[in-house]
């Protein structure tokens, strides 16, 4: 990609298309093509469509959701959901809009820099949440309460005994961990912008924030929608960061959905209320799938 | 900024210089910022480990007092009785992790490769409807996929867990490869068509190396997927022999005597090969990662 850049290629270039209608597949061409998209058909209709309808028709009792909707953990569950994902989610598209910018700069520090920065994206998350963890843990101390003790001299907070607090720590672990990856993509995008453009801008005259506003943003704009998009729909269905680095506590006070989920399947014995607690996302999530599907289409009509 | 737009005063070069000396100060504040806020987790892992004790002794410490690699040399030996089974337990992770990195490769690629190039279908019709498995949680979906595997007679075996694994990882591999691969002219493909080339030579011998950056995106997606897991594990292995990484430190994590130390060198120790194969191929992260620069 940024080969085509560096020939001058103006991005906007278009491979030229056959026209529609146009080589539709025939004979042996046809049977390969099938047989290309056979695994992928099988193994999506046994480990994805199957469990999708068991699921669907497991949660298809009214009863379950009263039981679920009547139950305390999970009404505080659902709004802890929708705080981490919201915060989650555009702190980490945010800073990553920004960060980008930041490793565009042409110095050799900050391309090594770059390298040490993309380190949480690599950690295995059990281990890294796992070190969240024992650095906030209050008994005895944790790293970050010894380092505010012995640097500034103060006592930092019990993290894990207020709900808010604790979910405050899942969802900096939980940028912590994606920001590399964002970073990188939306670098990605703004390496794929050539640089003719913002010559252009500079001969105009635009100022740092001009160039940014009508030049960087009009066209990173979809990946950074679809990048957001798809962050939240996956951050829905994360689990890991709550369930090792709060664990939920207090008392079930930093829950989210998916996590309370394990609990009703593993300590209440009680999948089928599992099932519901996940289902009770979708409307949620739908109208965040339609949206990406949306962008996905558009997209291809335009390249 | 360029001199064209500031305007003509009395001294914008000093002015000039100032403000490039800010932005630059301000730039390494930023920078120091990054790597701490990077490393201070990792810095904590390697604290925990090197602790001679491990039993909640690492108090009012910032700094190792008496650093040692008991922990790791322990490990090494296998002579604690609490991290004896920690080597099979990498075999297993190995496996899967491997496995899930091949197949999420060959089965999204070759898929792609219909859709995208063979043109079987429009574009968007498969990494849409490969999208939809997001729609309900991965935490959700274990409870139909225990009763399922069940069914497949996949019960406490390795494959169950890597054919969920690669379920979840290839929508977003196909999203990958489908823009990156309009990035390749159809004309590349036509021409080596024009010459007798079957639709697999075409895929062999054109389309993958010509989509290498995007491939080792999504094989080191695909290996981190399965290294990041922990629930499909713990739910689809049961016996003790299928024990992997992921499930053994979750097992320190949830007995309050178990030896930290411990714990975080085997987290350590985990966490090496998925940086080291990003690293190695990290020259075709950046291109591959970002879905070929989408733009619309």
């Amino acid at each position: 990609m940024t080969e085509f850049v560096a020939a001058g290629r103006p991005v906007a270039w278009r491979w030229p298309r056959l026209p529609r209608g146009h080589g539709r597949l025939h004979g042996a061409d046809l049977r390969w093509s099938i047989a290309f998209v056979a695994p992928y058909a099988a193994l999506f209709a046994a480990f994805a469509v199957y469990p999708m309808i068991y699921a669907l028709w497991m949660g298809s009792d009214p009863a379950l959701f009263a039981e679920l909707f009547s139950d305390p953990r999970y009404l505080r569950a659902a709004i802890n959901t929708v705080l981490f994902v919201g915060f989650a989610v555009n702190l980490q598209m945010v800073a990553a809009l920004f960060l980008s910018g930041f490793f565009m700069r042409r110095r050799w520090w900050i391309k090594a820099l770059l390298v040490i920065y993309i380190l949480p994206w690599t950690l295995p998350a059990v281990p890294a949440y796992l070190s969240f963890h024992w650095m906030l843990v209050a008994y005895p101390q944790g790293l970050l309460n010894n380092l505010a003790a012995a640097l500034f001299g103060i006592e930092g907070p019990f993290w894990f005994n207020h709900g808010w607090l604790a979910l405050a720590c899942d969802i900096v672990a939980d940028v912590w961990k994606w920001l590399p990856l964002w970073t990188l993509i939306l670098l990605g995008g703004r390496m794929a912008i050539p640089q003719d453009l913002y010559d252009a801008a500079d001969v105009d005259g635009a100022s740092a924030w001009q160039r940014f506003a009508y030049v960087t943003m009009p066209l990173l704009a979809s990946l950074y929608v679809v990048s957001t998009l798809i962050s939240a729909i996956w951050t829905f269905g994360d689990y890991s960061p709550v369930l090792f680095v709060s664990a939920g506590t207090p008392a079930f006070e930093s829950e989210v959905v998916s996590t309370l989920g394990f609990h009703y399947a593993l300590d209440f014995a009680n999948p089928p209320l599992a099932v519901a607690a996940g289902l009770s996302l979708l409307p949620l999530l739908v109208p965040l799938m339609i949206l990406v599907i949306r962008r996905l289409q558009r997209i291809e009509v335009q390249l | 900024m360029s001199s064209v737009a500031a305007p003509a005063r009395a001294k914008p070069r000093r002015r000039h210089r100032l403000r490039r000396s800010l932005v630059e100060t301000a730039s390494i504040v930023l920078g120091l910022i990054l790597l701490i806020w990077s490393l201070i987790p990792v810095y904590n892992m390697f604290l925990v480990a090197l602790d001679p004790e491990g039993h909640n002794e690492f108090t009012y410490e910032i700094w190792p007092a008496h650093p040692t690699l008991a922990a790791f040399a322990a490990l090494w030996n296998g002579d604690e009785e609490d991290v004896r089974d920690i080597w099979p337990a990498f075999g297993n992770s190995l496996v899967i992790g491997v496995l899930v990195m091949s197949l999420t490769l060959l089965v999204s690629s070759l898929a792609s490769f219909a859709i995208g190039r063979m043109r079987l279908a429009r574009d968007w019709t498969l990494s849409s409807a490969a999208l939809l498995i997001y729609l309900i949680p991965s935490s959700t979906l274990i409870v139909p996929f225990l009763r399922i595997m069940h069914i497949y007679g996949l019960t406490d075996n390795l494959w169950s867990v890597i054919a969920a694994e690669v379920t979840f990882a290839t929508p977003y591999a196909l999203l990958v490869l489908q823009y990156y691969g309009k990035l390749i002219p159809s004309e590349l493909d036509d021409a080596a068509r024009i010459d007798g080339a079957s639709a697999i030579q075409v895929y062999l011998r054109i389309y993958v190396p010509l989509m290498a950056p995007a491939l080792a995106a999504v094989g080191t997606y695909a290996l981190l997927f399965a290294w990041n897991d922990y629930f499909y594990q713990y739910m689809l292995l049961t016996s003790e022999k299928h024990t992997t990484v992921a499930m053994a430190l979750e097992q320190f994590f949830d007995d309050d005597d178990a030896p930290w130390n411990f714990m975080m060198a085997i987290a350590i120790l985990y966490a090496l090969p998925p940086i080291a194969i990003f690293y190695a191929l990290r020259r075709y992260m950046a291109a591959g990662l970002s879905m070929g620069g989408v733009k619309g």
